[in-house]
């Protein structure tokens, strides 16, 4: 039980050092912001797991059921993506203006560009 | 009757005035709606901070739903202090906004830059006010979103690049928040800030509260520009907007300083960070590498508005060394110099928007004898070049004064000594400012130049003389900042 | 067994160098995870991933790769660094959350003090059986103004930085003409689009008893007109909605949620109280939400589509290194 409880949050970790390496070390600015994605959903996957209970079910106070999973994570997380996503539109019209502006969208080759007086 | 909703106020109206400017879509309407909103925002903050030193702290429940099931708004002497300086340059920034806007961004784009700016002013405000931690990452992320969009509005194609190189660490840094802010509501149940301090006690020293302090820590000193994770900063701050540049340089990372006391003296409480962890010592010693490393590059750039970016990197170093004395007069240091370098930097950047007015960069050489063309706006960057040293009579000596009694206090000579050997280096680079602007013979390009309109002088005066009574007359600023100073290391209040 | 999936397509992500195969990817991620979270019984979340991360995020990705290119350049630097970065994050994460209730144990600090209530309470004082909703839109409802006012923030930046997209000349193909000319795409995009704007309206004002709400259906509501527009032409759906008032509607919703706040404040209680909108505050209450979560709809649908138009208008530049 113990392996399979955790399994969910190891996933998450897993996850999470996925996207920041993506971040950190492609150059490619899409696929920046798409690790970027990875490793704000996974910390999603961490909260949502936290609120979980064992035999409950979803919040919707409804008849018959009497343990519900937490709330409070999911309103969290509702809004975080959101803000997630609205990041990442912002981040790709940067990235289409960059393109326009110098012709490619890999980072090296935009600060030897820059480089250049 | 309004002044009980004053809290909400402060950050609702902003809040509103934006969407506002996008429907009304004209240029002007946009300015003046902003404008008022903006002296409005600070007539607010003035009376909350008035009430604050009369009653203490101000609670105010969004939705009359009680805290902590509730977002509550808690006003108390160290934001009420903060939301004061970012409305005041705030509305002196917009005050002086109309001709640095008209000449850096396309016209038919002024109503959207009203909203995005107003939206900026709203997060900050809303993120100094609130009294709850997943609200904090709310407000940040709508300062932050506003800040990306501002900043790739500069002129050079770089502003593109800078913008998204903030929003890559940026976001990092708030995801890495909210993780803390999670691991706090693991172990206690709440989101509430006040709540959090008085539960955390009890789970002081379990990993996930620890783990919490590492993630807030890192995660609010990427938005602080703390060295090393500084990197988006003399970016962004080169190739924004004037405008922009003013604004955030006097409040953004101003902001996420009060972000770190919060966090750290009134939801941690000082015992554990200062004490159990070896936060201090790594604290000083990024501070002093801030000190030493950024004033040195500054000195060797050419861009002036780069030189004063990687300035800004050192001055924030000086903040953080506050804090790390654990001292009630290092902190007094940090307080005060919050507001003062926020002044300080505010009026050199809205001045050097005044240069900007004439030529396409600031360096130094094309800023060559401009001390005679533009007397008024060169001699104010002149005092803001003093403070930034830390010259007697400026508000830099007053927040170096209290930062080294602090070091003193602590038994640090040593760090004393090295805080007035880095004001030596800023000596070397605004030397270079003062040597171009007054002892060169000016180029063709700066001689076709005339003084500053009055519109845009007065706001950027108005911070220079500022600096220069606020570093005589310490009574209100050092005044409030020893009296937070005392509140933080006391624990919650 | 979710699980190793989600873990199998982000590594794929890692090494995909076609960056059209990363976007599919991360479609098939995002609908992984909101399987995932459906398992873990958050509905409401796994309902917004879903739109969101397996919709409009690929949709957006989509777009952009259509003005950038598609193929990633071979990395460059020695990967240890990032890797070693990550590594430690996440090895401060483990360590935080080593030997503390992480999973499904209702004993846990996490399921006492606040949220209890929330489930007791919640269908009493507000009379919305939907916890979620009822949390969201009322008891922390200043985190959704916050939210919405974060979309309305990214609307308005995506288009001071793409502008809103010009009227595009009808053209037989490409952004002006649409795809009508295929039978089988013009029979179904007849018979889902209504379908569609039928059904967002339905999780909008059912989200008080059902997974749903203001973001989901804005989110669908656009969908709907993006499919129309993909279909029939941009040209034809901007003259069924024109650019200017998508402009509007984007300031609209917040302006409606932050109006409806200071309603509760002019009535005589704080910011956002709903109790006072009605003589009996239950039924206050649910006025409060019903119109909140209105804003918060117009608000995502006008900023999903202004963002579309953006993106779509954009005419794709030759590429040019200068």
């Amino acid at each position: 039980m113990t392996f399979t409880a955790h399994f969910n949050s190891w996933v998450a970790m897993a996850l999470l050092t996925v996207g920041l390496y993506i971040v950190i070390a492609r150059g490619n600015l899409v696929k920046k912001l798409v690790g970027l994605s990875i490793f704000q959903t996974s910390v999603y996957l961490l909260y949502i797991s936290a609120g979980k209970i064992i035999g409950g079910t979803a919040p919707i106070i409804a008849e018959g059921f009497r343990v519900y999973s937490n709330p409070l994570p999911h309103v969290l997380i509702l809004t975080a993506i959101v803000v997630g996503v609205a990041t990442l539109a912002l981040g790709l019209a940067l990235v289409v203006r960059i393109k326009e502006a110098y012709g490619t969208i890999e980072e090296d080759e935009i600060h030897s560009q820059d480089e250049e007086p | 009757m309004i002044a009980h909703h004053l809290p909400a106020l402060q950050v609702v109206v902003p809040l509103l005035a934006a969407p506002l400017c996008v429907m009304l879509r004209g240029a002007r309407a946009a300015w003046l709606i902003a404008l008022g909103v903006s002296w409005a925002m600070f007539i607010v903050a003035g009376s909350l901070l008035a009430r604050v030193l009369r009653e203490g702290v101000i609670s105010y429940a969004l939705g009359s739903w009680e805290p902590p099931w509730g977002i509550e708004y808690r006003v108390d002497l160290l934001n009420a202090f903060v939301v004061v300086l970012v409305s005041l340059v705030g509305a002196l920034v917009i005050s002086y906004s109309r001709e640095s806007v008209d000449h850096e961004v396309r016209r038919e784009q002024h109503y959207l830059f009203y909203a995005a700016y107003l939206l900026c002013l709203a997060g900050l405000l809303g993120l100094a006010i609130t009294g709850d931690a997943f609200n904090v990452f709310v407000f940040l992320e709508i300062s932050s979103l506003s800040t990306y969009v501002l900043i790739a509005l500069g002129r050079d194609r770089r502003a593109l690049t800078a913008s998204y190189q903030y929003l890559i660490m940026g976001t990092i840094g708030a995801t890495f928040i909210v993780i803390g802010v999670g691991l706090l509501y693991l172990m206690t149940g709440t989101l509430n800030m006040h709540d959090l301090a008085q539960r955390l006690p009890a789970v002081e020293h379990t990993r996930p509260v620890l783990a919490a302090l590492a993630f807030l820590t890192v995660g609010i000193s990427l938005k602080l520009a703390l060295f090393p994770l500084h990197l988006w900063l003399p970016n962004a701050y080169a190739f924004a907007p004037s405008v922009v540049t003013a604004f955030l340089a006097a409040t953004a990372t101003k902001v996420a300083v009060y972000l770190l006391l919060r966090f750290y003296f009134t939801v941690f409480g000082a015992p554990l960070v200062l004490g159990e962890m070896p936060l201090p010592e790594i604290l000083l010693a990024l501070s002093l590498a801030a000190m030493f490393a950024m004033s040195t590059v500054a000195i060797f750039q050419d861009d002036v508005k780069r030189m004063l970016a990687y300035s800004s990197v050192a001055q924030i170093g000086y903040i953080t060394l506050g804090v790390s004395t654990g001292t009630a007069a290092g902190l007094t240091g940090t307080v005060v110099h919050l507001f003062n370098h926020g002044i300080t930097k505010g009026s050199l950047f809205l001045l050097l928007g005044c240069m900007a007015m004439g030529m396409r960069r600031i360096t130094l050489q094309h800023i060559r004898g401009i001390g005679r063309i533009m007397p008024l706006t060169t001699f104010g960057v002149v005092v803001g070049g003093l403070s930034l040293i830390g010259v007697p009579l400026t508000v830099g000596f007053v927040s170096k004064w209290y930062l080294v009694l602090g070091a003193l206090e602590r038994g640090w000579w040593w760090v004393a000594v090295l805080i007035l050997a880095s004001s030596l280096l800023a000596v070397v680079y605004v030397w270079r400012i003062v040597e171009a602007a007054y002892f060169k013979a000016p180029g063709e390009q700066v001689a076709k130049l005339r003084e500053a309109p009055l519109s845009m002088l007065v706001p950027a005066w108005v911070l220079v003389v500022a600096t220069l009574y606020f570093g005589v007359d310490t009574r209100f600023t050092a005044g409030v900042a020893a009296r937070v100073a005392e509140l933080l290391l006391g624990g919650f209040r | 067994m979710l699980l190793v999936l989600l873990l199998a397509s982000a590594l794929a992500i890692v090494r995909a160098r076609n960056l059209f195969a990363v976007v599919v990817l991360s479609g098939i991620y995002s609908f992984i995870m909101a399987t995932q979270l459906t398992v873990l019984d958050a509905v409401d979340v796994a309902m917004t991933e879903a739109s969101v991360g397996a919709g409009i995020s690929t949709v957006l990705l989509l777009g952009t790769l259509y003005l950038t290119g598609s193929e990633e350049a071979a990395p460059g630097h020695r990967p240890i660094l990032p890797l070693l970065v990550a590594l430690a994050t996440a090895g401060i994460l483990i360590y935080g959350t080593l030997g503390i209730p992480v999973f499904g144990d209702p004993s846990g600090a996490i399921h006492q003090h606040v949220a209890p209530r929330y489930l007791q309470e919640a269908v009493e004082a507000t009379g919305i059986p939907n916890v979620v909703t009822a949390v969201l839109a009322s008891y922390r409802g200043y985190d959704t103004l916050g939210e919405t006012t974060v979309i309305f923030t990214a609307g308005i930046g995506v288009i001071l930085l793409l502008g809103i997209g010009r009227r595009v000349r009808e053209r037989a193909q490409g952004p002006g003409g649409g795809m009508q000319e295929y039978l089988v795409l013009r029979v179904i995009a007849k018979l889902l689009i209504p379908f569609a704007l039928l059904f967002a309206l339905y999780v909008q004002f059912h989200g008080d008893f059902g997974p749903g709400g203001g973001f989901q259906a804005g989110v669908i509501l656009a969908a709907g007109v993006i499919f129309y527009a993909v279909i029939f032409g941009l040209t034809k759906a901007q003259k069924l909605v024109p650019p200017r008032l998508v402009e509007i509607l984007v300031a609209l919703g917040v302006a409606v949620f932050a109006l409806v706040g200071a309603l509760g404040l002019i009535l005589g209680g704080n910011y956002l109280d709903y109790f006072v909108l009605d003589h009996d505050p239950v039924h206050g209450q649910h006025r409060g939400v019903f119109w909140v979560e209105v804003g918060v709809c117009i608000t995502v649908a006008g900023v999903m589509l202004a963002i579309f138009y953006a993106f779509a208008g954009r005419r794709r530049r030759p590429d040019s290194r200068s």
